[in-house]
């Protein structure tokens, strides 16, 4: 019961700051945004990576499937050009507001669609794939994806496209976005959460561990992983789609940041403990903070703070700061450590 | 007794080692089955072949009346044919409660079932069978942490969990603690009496498998040397020429 109302307490706690951040710090919307868009890519891709043992480098492939979608659903159906709109008075009629948030939210949907799509589709075909097979197929999948966007005509190739302004007051898109993401984040948070205690959960934890064993008991071991990385493609849809209208301008760098964002997601997850549900959001938070310290007062060299950073991470905190403390604290992270159960012989006598 | 298991000259070769050459034998339904021979004779191979973990040359295998000779692990498995490894294969990070749980059986599995949590009943038969292995005051330990004779005895927890109709056993008791060896051999046999899984069993241990199987399939070099009781096989002189290493 305590345990319950202790986790009550810090949720209530985090998204009592979390609602009211915006107010207490303007300035900063943008960046508390982008905040909750790591931990959501931490999350996202740990379900994969860590629960699951398939690390993938190619998820950031759904993000920009979201960006495009979204973007190319304004431009072709509620923002269609302007002169046309006026000479039917159809579209010029209804209030750009009304415009804005119907076509961000059939974009939305339909990216949520197509990146499941994709998903499903490219699952069925590399997952089979085991181990580092698997990381540099994703790697390949993910530079093929950004080749594509910068050469395809419709969505504007190599000069890009534009989402439409948001309607409003400046700085208003900032405090939408910063709740969107928040919502988005906490939404996949706890959809996770739910989902790694069901048989889902224990499933995908099985093929980590063993794959062939999985097999050998009979679990569908594809149609598991497909369905995981479905799940992180709806996510991640969501939230490039959004992004690219918080930043308003889309190119292959934005919708398919390869180095940065689909980089950091792996670094994000790893340093806060893969495999563990908080972990992700920890490594986000110190992560994103760490960096935009760097941007700030170590510019010229962020890079290089970043990259040390980074091997940081790797060397001393290799199973995480959550697998630190767990090693640490293994009792208040529900490790059994009682001896005596380790220590118990086992008997066969007659039991039942 | 129809057989629930046939196995029809089964032939696998790696290269030009023939590691089972012409093999055929039959699994009655409800019986206890021992398979033994020296090391490197196709035991293991030939569980292999059986349970699709490799395409066999030549020759068919029949389970529960259908031919599953070209079917894969997975399918074969939810067919209710289930093998447990010699080098044990447990989720080692995995608690050894939900080790169990995870393995129940996967046949007709919605995509509601998959996401939901589990039943009530699920552990609660979970645990009972970890009760039945010995192993339920460790419940909450990571797999890993476990020797390997422990290992061994969740494996089987979890092979029944999975309510196999049969299910090959290799060296169930390699590495269990002698003084375990008894009351193990008495739970396979209630496995085989009470919960009906038809038992089909790799053996190192004579004493074990003279007193648990009721026919005994001998393998050497690939080849089916001898068949017959307990009783026939242990005073057969070709067995005991294999086994000690007379020409």
């Amino acid at each position: 019961m305590t345990n319950t109302t202790r986790n009550l307490l810090l949720y209530t706690l985090i998204c009592l700051i979390s609602l009211l951040a915006p107010h207490l710090a303007p300035a900063f919307r943008v960046q508390m945004a982008l905040l909750w868009m790591m931990i959501l890519f931490a999350l996202t891709w740990d379900l994969g990576g860590g629960q699951m043992g398939y690390n993938s480098f190619g998820n950031i492939v759904f993000f920009g499937i979201g960006c495009y979608v979204a973007a190319v659903v304004q431009r072709d159906l509620f923002f269609a050009v302007e002169g046309q709109s006026q000479a039917t008075g159809d579209l010029a009629t209804s209030s750009p507001l009304f415009n804005y948030f119907n076509g961000l939210a059939v974009g939305l949907a339909l990216a949520v669609i197509i990146a499941v799509a994709v998903a499903a589709g490219l699952g069925s075909g590399i997952l089979g794939l085991r181990g580092q097979y698997f990381a540099i197929c994703t790697l390949g999948v993910g530079i093929a994806a950004g080749e594509i966007a910068s050469g395809w005509g419709y969505i504007g190739a190599g000069s890009g496209m534009v989402a439409p302004i948001f309607p409003g007051g400046p700085g208003q898109n900032a405090t939408f976005f910063y709740y969107f993401f928040f919502a988005l984040a906490v939404t996949c948070f706890f959809t996770l959460k739910r989902l790694y205690a069901s048989r889902f959960g224990l499933a995908i934890n099985a093929i980590r561990d063993d794959e062939d064993k999985a097999e050998a008991m009979g679990i569908h071991t594809t149609r598991y992983k497909t369905i995981a990385w479905c799940i992180s493609a709806v996510f991640l849809a969501l939230a490039g789609g959004a992004f690219g209208h918080l930043n308003n301008f889309i190119d292959r760098e934005v919708a398919f940041p390869g180095i940065t964002f689909g980089v950091w997601m792996v670094l994000m997850a790893i340093l806060g403990g893969k495999g563990t549900l908080w972990g992700p959001v920890i490594g986000a938070t110190i992560f994103h903070a760490t960096q935009e310290l760097f941007w700030t007062y170590l510019l010229g060299w962020q890079r290089v703070a970043l990259g040390l950073l980074i091997v940081v991470i790797v060397v001393f905190f290799p199973l995480g700061i959550m697998g630190w403390l767990r090693s640490r604290w293994p009792e208040r992270f529900g490790e059994t450590v009682d001896l005596e159960a380790r220590a118990a012989p086992i008997s066969l006598g007659e039991t039942r | 007794m129809t057989p629930i298991l046939d196995v029809r000259d089964v032939t696998k070769a790696f290269g030009g080692v023939i590691a089972n050459d012409g093999i055929t034998l039959k699994v009655p339904q409800g019986a206890i089955i021992g398979l033994i021979g020296p090391n490197g004779s196709g035991k293991t191979t030939l569980f292999n072949s059986i349970v699709g973990y490799h395409p066999i040359d030549r020759g068919s295998i029949w389970f529960d009346g259908r031919e599953i000779s070209r079917l894969r692990v997975p399918q074969i498995a939810r067919l209710g044919l289930l093998r447990t490894f010699q080098q044990t294969r447990i989720y080692g990070k995995m608690s050894c409660l939900e080790n169990v749980q995870i393995s129940v059986p996967h046949v007709h599995e919605g995509l509601r079932t998959m996401l939901s949590p589990y039943p009530s009943e699920v552990t609660e038969r979970a645990e009972g069978l970890l009760e039945f292995v010995g192993l339920y005051p460790k419940r909450h330990l990571r797999g890993g942490e476990m020797s390997f004779g422990q290992q061994k005895l969740l494996e089987l927890a979890m092979a029944l969990m999975n309510q196999p109709k049969v299910l090959l056993l290799d060296e169930p008791t390699a590495g269990i603690s002698p003084v375990l060896i008894n009351s193990l051999m008495e739970r396979l046999k209630r496995i085989n009496a009470d919960l009906g899984v038809t038992l089909f069993v790799i053996e190192h241990n004579m004493r074990v498998i003279m007193n648990l199987a009721q026919h005994i399939y001998c393998l050497a070099h690939g080849q089916l040397l001898a068949e017959g009781p307990p009783e026939a096989i242990q005073t057969d002189q070709r067995v005991i020429d294999a086994y000690l290493g007379a020409r």
